[in-house]
C-alpha cells in the first residue's frame, strides 16, 4: 500500500467533519462560556466583570430539582421507547418485502409539524375529547376521564414525539444483524430467551446505544410538550434557560445553566457507552 | 445507480464550497435597498390580517415581507443582533419601546408625524402613556387586558376579582397565563402593591401569597389558555381579550369578568427601528395601518381594542358588543401597565421557579 | 419454524404501533375539514381551508422556504456525515476525541443557545441573515444525526469484503463506492430521514439565524398561536402527508416495473 493514498483517504475523511465541527460548533460554543462567567447588567445587557457567581447559584436546592426533573422524565421516556420500539423494529425487519416503505410510513408523521401532531393529541386526551367521547358512548364510563394535563399525558406525548429516534438506529442494527448467529445458537441448543439474551442484545448493542442517546439527550432538553400536555406544571431545565432569555433577561446565568447541562449530558454518554457499549466492539471512545 | 450516487455527492460537495466562497460577500446588496418598493413588517403571525396587507399592496404596489417572532424578547435580541437594520416596520409590546428606551445604543428612531396624516385618527386616551410621554418614538396599534373567564355551570361563586383565584372550591380548576409577570402580578395586586414592584420584602410576601394559590391551578398557558377552558378541563381562567373572545365562541355558556381591582394593560406599538432600510414607505405602512377602515378591519380580525376613533364607524355591531374586545375606558383609568423590572427581574425569575415548583 | 400465531402477534404488534403514531396525525386530517376556525369543537365539513392554503401566498413561501433548506442541508449533512463517521471510526488523529465530543455538542445543547450564539457568530461575520445561514444552521445540527446512525452501524463492520475486493486490486476509492457505501446505504438514510423531520420542524434556531425575506413554515406556525392556530395548517399538513404517500406508492410502482422487465 503506497504511504501516499493512506494519507490522501485520511484528509478527505477528516477534514470536513472537523472543520465544520470546529467552526460552527466549538466557536459558537466558547463564546457561551465565555459568557457564563460574565454578569447581568440593571437593564438586562451583559456587564462584563468576570464571576463564578452563576455557577455557584446553581447549587441551591431549586435548581437542582429543575436539573433532576428534566433528567428523569427523559430517562423515563428512553426506557419506554427502547421497550416499545425494540420489538418493533424487530419485528418490522423480518418483514423481508417492503423496507423503504416501512421507514417512509415511520417517518411521515414527523415530517407533519410537532406542534400541530401535539395539538391533535391534546383533541384525543381533552375531558370532552375524542377518546373519552368514545368511551362514554361504548359504556365504559360515566364520568370523563381526566386525562390530559397529567405525568402520563406528558410521557405520551414525548414517547411519541422521540419514537423514531429510537427506532431508526435500532432497525439499522437488527437489520445489518447475520441471522446465521441466531440459527446457530438455535442449532446448539439454546433457548429462545437465551440466544436473545446472549446473542441478538450483544449484537445490536450499537443500534441500542444510538437510539437511547439519540432520545435521552434531546429528551432533557425538550419543553415544550410538558408544557403543552402537562399544562406546564413542571419547571424543567429547557424552560428555565428559556426563560433567563425571555424572561429575566440573564443571559449569563442562562448560558451557565446552558454549559452545566451540556456538561452532565457528555458525562451521562460517556458512562452509558462505557458500561453498555463494553460488551460490544464499538470502539466509539 | 452508484454512478448517479457518486454524482450526486459530487455536486453536493460543489454546492457547499460554493456557499462557503458566498459567505464572504454578503454586503454587497445594500446600497440598492432605500429605492426598492418592499417594507419589511416585524410582529407577531397574523397580528396584521392578510387581507389588510393586501389591500396595501394594492394600493402602494410596495410588497410586504412579514417575519414573524413570537415573544418581544425573542425581538429584542434579533434586532440587537442585527444593530437596528434590516427591519423597517416592527409591533411590539409597550414594556419593550421601555426597554429599547434605556439601551446604550438606541435601536429605534423618531416618526415624523408630518408623514404620517392620520396619526390624528388615535384615540387621545392612548397617548402619551408612560414608555413614550410624547410619541415620539412610537403610534400605538393596539390594546389587549387581561380578563377572568369562567364557566358559571361549574364555578357556583360569584367572581368579582382577582382574589376570588384564591378560593378553595376552586382547587385544580384553573388556567393562569404562563406569565411570570402576569402571575406575580396577581399576588402583587392583591395584597394593594404595585405590579411592578420591586421591593424585596414586598416580593417576599407576594410569594408566600403564590403558595396558597398554588393547588387552585391546573394549567399554565400563555398561547391558547382558552382551550382547556372550551374543552373542560378547567373551569376558571385569566387570559387577554382576544383569548376571552376565542373561549365564548367554542362555548357561548362561558362569562367574562373585568376584575374589580383594574386590569392589566398592554398596549401594543408601531415603532421603525434605527437603520430601517426602507424608511419612507415604513411611513406609509404605518399611516395605511392608521386609516379608519383599514384599522376597523385588524380589530375585526384580532379582536383586541381598538384604540382608532376613526375606526368605529366601520367597526359591526357585534363586536361593540363583545365585551372581550371592546372595553369600556373606565376599566383603561383603573388598569394597570406592566413595565420593566429592571434589576427584580432576577427575583421574579426565582420566585416564579419556586412556585412552578410546588 | 416459527408458529404461525407468534407470526400473526408479530405483525399485529407492527400494526398497533402504527395505528398509534397515525391516530393523532388521523385527527389532524379531520380538522382540516372542520367548518370553524376550532382546534377543539368539531362543527361541519368544508373545503375552505384548502382554497385559504392555495390563495395563501405566506405560508405557501414560507413552506417552499423550508422544503428548500431542509433538502439542502440534509444533502450536505449526509455527505459530511457519512464521510465523517467513516473517518471518526476507522481514523487515528489527533484530537479525534475532541471532535468526537463535539458531534454529540448540537444535539446536546439547548436550541436557544445555539440560536443564540450562532446569531451573534454570523453577525460578526458580518453576514446577511437569509437562506445562506439557515441552511449553514441546519446542517450543523443536523450532521450529529447522520453521523451517529453511520457510526453505529460501521460498528462491528465485517472490513474482510472490502479487504477482499482490495487484495484483487480496486481502489479505496472504488471498494468505498461500490461496498462501503450500499452496505451502509440503510444507516445514511435513516440518519437523512431524521435530519430532515429536524429541519421542517425546527422553530427556535429558525427564528435567530433568519432574514425578513426568508420566513419559515415552523416560525409561522408556532407564532401564530397568538391567535390561535388556523385549520388553512391542518390542511397543510394533510397534503404533506398525501405527498409523501404519492412519493411511496410511486417508488413502488417503479420497483415493481423494475422487477417486471428483469
Amino acid at each position: 500500500m503506497k504511504k501516499k493514498k493512506v494519507d490522501f483517504t485520511k484528509i478527505l475523511t477528516i477534514v470536513p467533519i472537523s472543520f465544520w465541527m470546529l467552526f460552527f460548533v466549538a466557536v459558537p460554543l466558547l463564546y457561551i462560556v465565555f459568557i457564563s462567567f460574565m454578569q447581568r447588567g440593571n437593564d438586562g445587557g451583559i456587564v462584563y466583570t468576570p464571576t463564578i457567581s452563576n455557577y455557584t447559584r446553581m447549587g441551591s436546592a431549586l435548581y437542582v430539582k429543575v436539573f433532576w426533573d428534566s433528567i428523569v422524565i427523559a430517562f423515563v421516556t428512553t426506557v419506554f421507547a427502547l421497550g416499545f420500539g425494540y420489538p418493533f423494529a424487530y419485528f418490522a425487519s423480518k418483514i423481508k418485502k417492503f423496507k423503504i416503505v416501512i421507514m417512509l410510513l415511520l417517518m411521515a408523521p414527523f415530517w407533519t409539524n410537532s406542534l400541530i401532531r401535539t395539538y391533535g393529541w391534546i383533541v384525543i386526551l381533552s375531558t370532552s375529547g375524542v377518546l373519552n367521547h368514545a368511551l362514554i358512548i361504548t359504556g365504559i364510563i360515566k364520568e370523563p376521564l381526566k386525562m390530559l394535563y397529567t405525568y402520563g399525558a406528558v410521557m405520551i406525548g414525548m414517547i411519541y414525539t422521540m419514537f423514531p429516534f429510537m427506532v431508526l438506529p435500532l432497525y439499522n442494527s437488527i437489520d445489518k444483524m447475520d441471522r446465521a448467529f441466531i440459527e446457530a445458537a438455535k442449532d446448539l441448543g439454546a433457548s429462545r430467551l437465551k440466544t436473545f439474551r446472549t446473542v441478538t442484545i450483544p449484537l445490536t448493542m450499537p443500534g441500542i446505544v444510538a437510539g437511547c442517546i439519540l432520545v435521552f439527550i434531546p429528551s432533557v432538553g425538550l419543553f415544550f410538550i410538558p408544557d403543552l400536555m402537562g399544562g406546564s406544571n413542571v419547571m424543567l431545565i429547557g424552560n428555565l434557560i428559556r426563560n433567563q432569555f425571555l424572561e429575566a433577561r440573564d443571559w449569563p446565568f442562562g448560558a451557565a445553566l446552558s454549559i452545566v447541562m451540556i456538561f452532565l449530558s457528555l458525562i451521562l454518554i460517556l458512562v452509558y457507552v462505557k458500561i453498555i457499549g463494553k460488551n460490544s466492539d464499538m470502539g466509539v471512545f | 445507480m452508484l454512478k448517479k450516487k457518486f454524482k450526486v455527492l459530487s455536486v453536493v460537495l460543489a454546492v457547499s464550497i460554493a456557499a462557503f466562497s458566498l459567505a464572504g460577500c454578503g454586503k454587497s446588496s445594500s446600497e440598492n435597498k432605500s429605492t426598492e418598493k418592499v417594507v419589511n413588517l416585524f410582529t407577531w403571525a397574523n397580528y396584521v390580517p392578510d387581507n389588510v396587507i393586501k389591500d396595501f399592496e394594492k394600493k402602494t404596489g410596495i410588497k410586504v415581507n412579514y417575519s414573524n417572532f413570537a415573544t418581544n424578547e425573542e425581538m429584542l435580541a434579533k434586532l440587537q443582533a442585527v444593530k437596528g437594520g434590516e427591519y423597517d416596520v416592527i409591533i411590539c409590546a409597550d414594556y419593550m419601546v421601555q426597554i429599547m428606551g434605556k439601551q446604550k445604543q438606541v435601536l429605534i428612531q423618531p416618526i415624523d408625524k408630518s408623514a404620517i396624516p392620520n396619526y390624528k385618527n388615535i384615540d387621545k386616551a392612548y397617548l402619551g402613556q408612560y414608555f413614550d410621554k410624547t410619541n415620539k418614538y412610537s403610534v400605538p396599534y393596539s390594546l389587549g387586558s387581561e380578563m377572568i373567564v369562567y364557566n358559571p355551570d361549574k364555578v357556583k361563586k360569584d367572581i368579582k376579582g382577582i382574589n376570588d383565584l384564591w378560593d378553595t372550591s376552586l382547587k385544580g380548576s384553573e388556567v393562569l397565563l404562563d406569565d411570570p409577570r402576569s402571575v406575580i402580578g396577581m399576588a402583587l395586586t392583591k395584597l394593594g402593591y404595585s405590579i411592578n414592584e420591586t421591593d424585596p420584602a414586598k416580593l417576599a410576601q407576594a410569594k408566600e401569597e403564590l403558595t396558597k394559590l398554588r393547588p387552585n391551578v391546573k394549567v399554565f398557558d400563555a398561547d391558547t389558555p382558552h382551550t382547556s377552558l372550551i374543552n373542560g378541563d378547567t373551569s376558571i381562567g385569566v387570559m387577554w381579550g382576544s383569548q376571552a373572545s376565542a373561549a365564548i365562541k367554542g362555548n357561548p355558556k362561558l362569562k367574562i369578568v373585568y376584575p374589580q381591582d383594574g386590569m392589566q394593560f398592554e398596549e401594543d406599538n408601531l415603532i421603525v427601528p434605527v437603520k430601517a432600510p426602507h424608511e419612507k414607505n415604513a411611513e406609509t405602512l404605518i399611516n395605511f395601518l392608521l386609516d379608519g377602515k383599514e384599522s376597523s378591519k385588524v380589530t375585526t380580525s384580532i379582536e383586541y381594542i381598538n384604540v382608532n376613533t376613526a375606526a368605529k364607524k366601520y367597526m359591526p355591531q357585534e363586536l361593540l358588543n363583545n365585551k372581550a374586545v371592546y372595553v369600556p375606558q373606565e376599566e383603561l383609568k383603573k388598569g394597570k401597565h406592566l413595565e420593566d423590572a429592571g434589576s427584580a427581574s432576577k427575583e421574579f425569575d426565582s420566585i416564579w421557579s419556586e412556585f412552578k415548583q410546588q | 419454524m416459527e408458529s404461525k400465531v407468534l407470526r400473526r402477534l408479530e405483525r399485529a404488534y407492527v400494526i398497533l404501533i402504527f395505528a398509534f403514531l397515525y391516530v393523532p396525525i388521523a385527527i389532524i386530517v379531520i380538522y382540516s375539514f372542520n367548518a370553524t376556525k376550532s382546534n377543539v369543537v368539531f362543527s361541519g365539513i368544508t373545503l375552505d381551508w384548502y382554497t385559504a392554503l392555495f390563495n395563501d401566498d405566506d405560508v405557501i413561501t414560507a413552506l417552499i422556504n423550508s422544503l428548500t433548506i431542509a433538502a439542502i442541508s440534509t444533502a450536505i449533512s449526509a455527505v459530511i456525515g457519512t464521510v465523517g463517521a467513516i473517518g471518526l471510526e476507522r481514523q487515528k488523529f489527533k484530537g479525534k476525541g475532541a471532535i468526537d465530543l463535539l458531534i454529540y455538542i448540537p444535539i446536546v445543547i439547548p436550541e436557544i443557545i445555539m440560536g443564540i450564539s450562532l446569531l451573534v457568530f454570523f453577525s460578526a461575520l458580518q453576514m446577511d441573515f437569509g437562506i445562506l445561514t439557515l441552511i449553514l444552521a441546519h446542517t450543523t445540527f443536523c450532521i450529529p444525526f447522520v453521523l451517529i446512525n453511520v457510526k453505529s452501524r460501521l460498528a462491528g463492520f465485517d472490513m474482510s469484503v472490502e479487504e477482499a475486493a482490495m487484495d484483487l486490486g480496486a481502489s479505496k476509492f472504488t471498494v468505498f463506492r461500490t461496498i462501503t457505501i450500499p452496505l451502509i446505504f440503510p444507516a445514511i438514510i435513516s440518519g437523512a430521514m431524521l435530519a430532515f423531520a429536524l429541519s421542517l420542524d425546527d422553530v427556535i434556531i429558525n427564528f435567530f439565524v433568519s432574514g425578513p425575506e426568508s420566513t419559515t413554515l415552523p416560525i409561522k406556525i408556532f407564532s401564530m398561536l397568538r391567535f390561535g392556530l388556523s385549520p388553512e395548517i391542518n390542511a397543510l399538513c394533510t397534503i404533506m402527508l398525501l405527498a409523501t404517500f404519492v412519493v411511496l406508492i410511486l417508488s413502488q410502482v417503479t420497483k415493481l416495473k423494475k422487477k417486471k422487465i428483469e
